[in-house]
């Protein structure tokens, strides 16, 4: 092989040609966030040099037709489904980590793993197929009646589940990571002081733990957030700022998916979905960014 | 105040069981629901053939074409996620290794662009399209799809890397080999089971993504012959079923969500055995 490579190339170019593959990979790699960024601003300025930033983020008038893009609807469909979705994931992805970082049998854990890997694997088209199935009739017939309301099962609280169980292989798998790093000895000088087993879980590695906790947890919210296909498929697709979880709404990425058909015959609305793009790219950069910093210091110490 | 807490360690122990309990049932519970709705759907007609006219009527017909154009895209761009991807892992890990600060830049940058959600890059390759004058086409579509994966690639390759032995690199230096001879050599084929892991976890994503394709793939019910050419992806097919009112067609998505879930079960069985298999050869 070597002799062979030899013959073809000789070694010094072959150098030559991977530093300098590599140094143009890495540059793109750099970047590639700004042109990501600067192609989106570009895109929506149309509309930030008609319309003032403030009363577009504040405004609910969403009329492409009028010319009138207000995205505060939008803003808040997003901001409830990801707040609902983190309720409802977040505890239960917290306690089932203590379980299988601290409790449970090796084989449980081995099989969590396996069921993680899965999880995170399946597309989030087939998560929404399953709301459509499961969580929307679920909350129609069922849970909706049985709390003296009607609703179609389109709602928010649908988006929420859905999002929650999709959330939950991210969170878990940096719960279990983070939970895993608390040094062994303290727990040890916990248990040797008389503590029970679960009061040092509750004293020392939770509170050992906490900026990791909070890292991860809001890591696999900000996954959620952006998820498109399979909230735009549950959660009912109606403009207006939701008052109750029985509500439809309209998230940003449903909102940019959903009118990607119609948006060139329409003055400014192409530049409009950009800007939500843009909100939505740089809502979740500074998220990750900061999240990112905390994981990172926890993992230097 | 002892018997307070063994209970409460008690209480605290079983609502851990039940919650964990509830995760892997709710996984039982999601994949027996998709198993059994397209089951009842599934047929080889689906699998083989291309859709007939008034196939989103309910009339004869399958979705090759949706199945061939999601391995198409999912393959192009982990192609060109190798190309990029490759030598930036290599490099984080061989070359650069002394300058832990610009190696930490580097992934805390892949960890941000790996939470962007796929229908902002969606956006943004259709800003490009409109820029590079190209319309939706496949090429479009593996530009797009692997912009969103080299991330994901790079993160996954790099943390194998980072498990391979300093001590190698030693005695690769001390016998003379140069920083290229190690990185290809030595390192990658020490990491091949993780790289085979990161490819795959890479083109299972590009292949299960609906929203960055949404824009940029277009969709059509031909198998694509040229770059050029639109082409349509599973998820998209998936979507579109769905969103219509007729039973038979309805019933295809459910078959169309269980034929994407076996491709992804499979993806990541091989990825396991093919790991397994691999790590023969590994120090």
């Amino acid at each position: 092989m070597v002799a062979l490579q030899r013959l073809i190339i000789p070694s010094k170019w072959a150098d030559r040609i991977s530093d300098g593959w590599l140094n143009i990979a890495v540059l793109f790699l750099i970047l590639l966030p700004l042109v990501i960024g600067t192609g989106l601003v570009i895109k929506s300025l149309p509309l930030l040099e008609k319309v003032p930033l403030g009363a577009m983020l504040s405004s609910s008038d969403w009329s492409p037709q009028q010319g009138h893009f207000g995205f505060f609807a939008f803003i808040m469909g997003s901001v409830w489904v990801t707040l609902l979705s983190f309720v409802l994931s977040a505890p239960v992805c917290l306690l089932s980590a203590i379980y299988l970082t601290e409790y449970s049998p090796a084989w449980l854990t081995q099989a969590m793993y396996f069921v993680i890997d899965v999880l995170a694997g399946i597309p989030s088209v087939v998560y929404g197929v399953w709301g459509v199935l499961v969580v929307v009739p679920l909350l129609a017939d069922y849970v909706a009646p049985a709390l003296g309301l009607t609703t179609t099962g389109y709602c928010l609280l649908s988006g929420g589940i859905v999002l929650a169980i999709m959330a939950v292989p991210y969170m878990l798998n940096m719960l279990m990571e983070v939970l895993r790093s608390v040094p062994i000895e303290l727990k040890e000088a916990s248990l040797s002081l008389g503590a029970t087993y679960w009061e040092t879980i509750k004293w020392i590695v939770l509170r050992k733990g906490l900026t990791g906790i909070i890292a991860a947890l809001s890591l696999g919210v900000s996954k959620a957030l952006g998820e498109t296909i399979a909230v735009l498929m549950v959660v009912g697709n109606i403009s207006k700022v939701p008052s109750s979880v029985f509500d439809g709404a309209y998230p940003l990425p449903a909102l940019i998916a959903n009118n990607y058909g119609d948006m060139m015959s329409v003055p400014l609305y192409d530049s409009a979905l950009m800007f939500a793009a843009l909100i939505l790219f740089v809502i979740i950069l500074l998220f990750n960014s900061i999240t990112n910093i905390f994981l990172y210091r926890i993992k230097e110490v | 105040m002892q018997k307070r807490k063994i209970l409460e360690e008690k209480f605290f122990l079983w609502l851990m069981r039940i919650v964990t309990m509830s995760i892997i049932l709710v996984f039982l519970f999601m994949m027996a629901v998709i198993l059994k709705k397209g089951f009842h759907a599934l047929t080889w007609e689906m699998v083989s053939q291309e859709p007939q006219g008034g196939f989103y009527f309910g009339k004869g017909g399958g979705i090759l074409n949706a199945i061939v154009g999601s391995l198409y895209l999912a393959s192009g761009s982990t192609f060109f996620a190798l190309l990029l991807g490759l030598p930036v892992a290599l490099g984080m890990n061989v070359h650069w290794v002394r300058k832990t600060r610009a190696v930490n830049a580097i992934r805390f940058l892949l960890d941000a662009l790996w939470g962007v959600p796929s229908i902002v890059f969606g956006a943004f390759g259709f800003a490009l399209m409109a820029y590079l004058q190209i319309r939706a086409s496949l090429l479009a579509g593996v530009i797009t799809v692997t912009l969103f994966i080299v991330p994901i690639f790079i993160r996954a390759f790099d943390e194998v890397l980072r498990t391979v032995p300093q001590g190698l690199m030693e005695a690769a230096y001390s016998l003379g080999a140069n920083k290229r001879q190690i990185a290809f050599s030595i390192f990658f084929r020490q990491a091949l089971p993780g790289f085979i892991t990161a490819i795959l976890l890479a083109f299972g994503r590009g292949i299960g993504d609906a929203a960055s394709v949404l824009f940029t793939a277009g969709y059509t019910d031909h198998i694509p012959q040229t770059i050029q050419d639109p082409t349509a992806t599973l998820p998209l097919a998936i979507f579109f079923q769905l969103s219509s009112p007729i039973p038979e067609v309805k019933a295809r998505a459910y078959a169309a969500a269980l034929i994407l879930t076996a491709i992804i079960l499979i993806i990541s069985i091989v990825s396991r055995l093919s790991t397994r298999k691999f790590k023969k050869n590994i120090l």
